[in-house]
């Protein structure tokens, strides 16, 4: 026989074995669903684990190490100039951080008994999939799960080919440490990879097309993370748009806007993600993505292909990976028949940088923008015991809650922490909690997450 | 106001139905024409969609249940001024997906539309298990008060607005998996002689009882009843069909390019219904209780399907009216529909003539039995190429074995010898096929 003539039936197929597909495939299978992955890697893990969220953070962690470090010497003490041993770095990131969680995934996996198909999955109607690569096959689906995620995008108009030239994915691999790196992007990945650059000894330059770093967070959010960058980055240019790249050498000259041109050894372009979901023989289905490859869902996550479901990054922003895995859990549900809905109001988001900012819900902003009758709490960390016990006072705890109910309808924080301190926060929004009930609930003495009942406290007395 | 709703009239020979599936849930909103249940009867698996946008208040049918036309299936809590009197004849002809595990496709869609209308007054005031439990009870929490502190909404009083109704999930609807059928032991309806008690079989050795599927005992009863009941008889004869394949040796590939595979079938259909018009008593059903043949000024022909799941005949309808290569297009959509479980009733009824063609199979002839209450069938076997003497030679020719059933109360013998003799002729003469349309 012919592999191409194999075809298999299964319950679900899930293209793509990121966060949201793992997780809607392993859901399915403890529903009792037939269900395999169909991944170009034939792995788990996904954009997430190999290339995104987890090496991301092991490198932030080394990079907090060693401003904890530096920090020290405010306390008296002193470790010397760190010494860092790039290989060792990649290969705990790699065996250790990676390796290991990819490990247990696949052992997940196998006793769920998902089986993961090496290839590129490709539809050929709403029913069946092509499976290209290693392991042609013919998968027919009852129903099948678009988790085909998202990938960097190039930088518009001065994209450059060139390994000097790296998106989120190379800059991971950690190849070398330069000299001189630009990067272009004040988001979070542009400034999450620019601190563990500067960590690491490679002085930074970050060019940011709008007037402010992380555009869309309230800036008293911002500000505190904007002081730091500015110490640690030779420079941050606001404002400003990078018109071309030229390799010249061994370096790359960048371009800034109609002026002047300087020259670093590496580029990181971080200016956004975009959908994948060309190539996957959608056009065979009633699914149709829109102008910017992003594929509607209704609340159970399901296309206009009544057979065809989509989760995570493929389906629009926030484009994380704890809404993806919360989507695949819904759209499991779903398709097992049970009355699951994305009807989720907050999707946290982290910015794991020093210090770290996090956010959920109602932004000041945004309350400001619509006009919403809404109370508003900060309490700086400069009050915190805690805080001042860990030389960080430069933190912020901000409430935004109904001005009627005083139910908590957005929460933001920045400071060391912030990405653990968040959830509390969007558990409190998540279940329609008020200020009340943060104020009435004891916080452990001395923490940080004190900061969240005493900003609580701020707005249960009269104004 | 609850509006029940019943199982409709599924058209001649049809009166009962076996559930395959719910596919909704007590307390869905659905919308009109969204399917409600999967039903399989002796021809079909169909779907059957709402006839009114409404809610789901009670479900009276289980998977694996046999209902008669008429009994109540379902009763809505009907939207004002929607629905009414929708009647179910128009949209009951549907193809039928294969089973899956999904339940209703329409019953989040209502609660999307009520999260923008309340937009502006913030997310509802309730935990995620709150707003589950408002979506398992089918309640729009949207629109739920909530008694609790600033107006949070409470479990209670989620289920206040349900008014006491049990979770969803406790329905056997819910079930990820679609429950097994239980084995009906239901005995075939009688048709005047009664069989003798079997013997016990176990005294001999092991054995094994297997409940037939609804088809199985559909065909059972249906070839009980026309065997009992028709006098049959069977007239023999061959074609020299030699021109004819090789004509369509000729033009398998012409064809193939205009997307259709030749094969005899299609010219044994249009052979027969060209001959029926000569001999329309084999077009007919008889009323015994009137004392008259009914006579079909239609020619639709059912053409046996032999599936994974049992005999299927599925009618193309004026086959003397169209095209060959229209007719061949048609029969091999209409098998693979069959063969995919996605007939249509109005694929499989209206037939007053069938032929089958066991020629694929082998053999050199067969019996079959009148598709009741149709009053004769045509049958093929296999096509040979055998020694024939022809002006005292022999000669290789391609003959085929045809045999034609038909009811003896309608039609005698030498009627029978001329009805397939008219049909021999247009085989043999592949031109008179042609001048004939």
């Amino acid at each position: 026989m012919v592999m191409g003539d194999l075809v298999r039936e299964v319950d679900v197929a899930v293209v793509g074995g990121g966060p949201g597909g793992y997780s809607a495939a392993f859901r399915c299978a403890e529903l009792g669903l037939e269900t395999v992955v169909v991944d170009a890697s034939r792995r788990l893990g996904g954009a997430c684990l190999w290339e995104g969220c987890i090496p991301s953070k092991a490198l932030l962690h080394v990079s907090a190490v060693l401003g904890e470090v530096e920090r020290a010497k405010e306390f008296g003490v002193d470790f010397g100039e760190p010494r860092i041993a790039l290989d060792a770095l990649r290969k705990w990131k790699a065996e250790r951080v990676v390796g290991k969680l990819a490990r247990g995934l696949a052992g997940v996996a196998k006793a769920k008994g998902v089986e993961i198909v090496g290839g590129l999955g490709v539809f050929e109607d709403s029913r069946a999939l092509r499976v290209e690569g290693d392991e042609p096959q013919k998968i027919r689906f009852k129903h099948a799960v678009v988790a085909t995620g998202s990938a960097p995008s190039p930088l518009p108009g001065a994209a450059l080919a060139s390994d000097r030239v790296m998106d989120s994915t190379g800059a991971l691999e950690l190849s070398d440490l330069p000299e001189r790196l630009l990067v272009v992007g004040g988001g979070y990945i542009g400034l999450e990879l620019g601190q563990v650059y500067t960590a690491l000894g490679s002085k930074v330059t970050l060019v940011e097309m709008t007037d402010g770093l992380l555009p869309g967070v309230d800036r008293d959010l911002v500000q505190p993370l904007a002081r730091h960058c500015e110490k640690l980055f030779v420079k941050i240019r606001l404002g400003t748009k990078v018109t071309s790249l030229h390799e010249q050498g061994s370096q790359i000259e960048a371009r800034f806007g109609e002026g002047d041109t300087v020259a670093f050894d590496r580029v990181l372009v971080a200016v956004g993600r975009r959908p994948v979901s060309a190539e996957l023989g959608l056009e065979t289905t009633r699914v149709r993505p829109d102008a910017h490859g992003f594929v509607a869902v209704d609340e159970r996550c399901r296309t206009a292909d009544p057979r065809i479901w989509a989760v995570g990054d493929v389906t629009g922003e926030p484009m994380l990976a704890h809404r993806a895995m919360r989507q695949g859990k819904v759209a499991a549900e779903a398709i097992a028949g049970r009355p699951a809905a994305f009807d989720t109001v907050v999707v946290p988001a982290v910015v794991f940088t020093d210090p770290e900012v996090a956010w959920c819900g109602l932004t000041e902003s945004q309350a400001l923008r619509e006009g919403r009758p809404v109370r508003i709490a900060k309490f700086q960390w400069a009050a915190s015991g805690r805080a001042a016990t860990l030389g960080r006072s430069d933190g912020l705890t901000k409430l935004i809650a109904d001005a009627d109910t005083g139910r908590v309808l957005g929460v933001g924080i920045v400071g060391p922490g912030a990405g653990e301190l968040i959830a509390e926060g969007a558990l409190a929004v998540e279940a329609a909690l008020t200020a009340e009930d943060l104020a009435a609930t004891i916080h452990t003495h001395p923490t940080l997450s004190e900061t969240l009942m005493e900003a609580a406290e701020t707005l249960l007395r009269p104004t | 106001m609850p509006r029940p709703f019943v199982l409709p009239d599924l058209g001649e020979g049809l009166t009962e139905a076996e559930i395959v599936k719910v596919l909704v849930q007590e307390g869905d909103r659905v919308q009109e024409d969204a399917p409600l249940l999967e039903v399989e009867t002796d021809k079909a698996t169909v779907e059957i969609p709402s006839p009114v946008t409404g809610r789901v208040a009670k479900i009276h049918v289980q998977p694996g249940q046999t209902v008669k036309v008429g009994a109540v299936l379902v009763t809505f809590d009907e939207e004002a001024g929607r629905g009414g009197a929708a009647s179910l004849g128009t949209t009951l002809a549907r193809s039928a997906p294969p089973a899956d595990h999904t339940t209703s496709a329409t019953q989040q869609a209502p609660a999307a539309t009520a999260a923008a209308a309340t937009r502006g007054s913030g997310p509802v005031a309730a935990t995620p298990a709150t707003r589950r439990l408002a979506r398992e009870l089918g309640v729009d929490i949207h629109t739920v008060r909530g008694t609790g502190h600033g107006g949070r909404v409470s479990d209670d009083d989620v289920r206040a607005a349900a008014g006491g109704r049990p979770p969803a999930s406790a329905q056997p609807a819910a079930q990820p998996v679609a429950p097994e059928r239980p084995a009906t032991r239901k005995p075939l309806a009688p048709v005047g002689a009664e069989a003798p008690a079997l013997p016990r079989f176990e005294q001999w050795g092991a054995v094994e009882r297997q409940p037939l599927s609804h088809l199985r005992r559909t065909i059972a009863e249906r070839m009980t009843l026309s065997a009992t009941l028709v006098p049959h008889v069977t007239h023999f004869d061959r074609a020299d069909i030699t021109e004819l394949d090789a004509i369509i040796r000729r033009n398998v590939e012409p064809a193939r390019q205009r997307g259709v595979t030749l094969t005899l079938t299609s010219f044994l259909l249009k052979a027969a219904a060209l001959a029926l018009r000569e001999h329309p008593q084999f077009n007919a059903s008889l009323d015994p209780a009137a004392g008259e043949l009914i006579l079909k000024r239609y020619c639709h022909l059912g053409v046996a399907v032999a599936t994974d799941r049992g005999l299927i005949v599925p009618v193309i309808r004026d086959v003397d009216k169209k095209p060959l290569i229209e007719l061949q297009g048609e029969l091999a959509a209409l098998a693979q529909r069959v063969r995919d479980g996605k007939a249509t009733l109005e694929d499989l009824r209206g037939g007053t003539f069938t032929v089958t063609n066991i020629g694929a199979l082998g053999g050199t002839g067969a019996v079959p039995i009148i598709n009741y209450p149709e009053v004769a069938i045509l049958g093929a076997a296999r096509a040979r190429e055998e020694p024939v003497v022809l002006d005292g030679r022999i000669v290789p020719r391609v003959l085929l074995p045809l045999s034609l059933t038909f009811d003896h109360r309608v039609a005698d013998g030498a009627d029978g010898a001329r009805f397939a003799a008219a049909i021999v002729r247009r085989l043999e003469r592949p031109e008179q096929l042609l001048l004939e349309w």
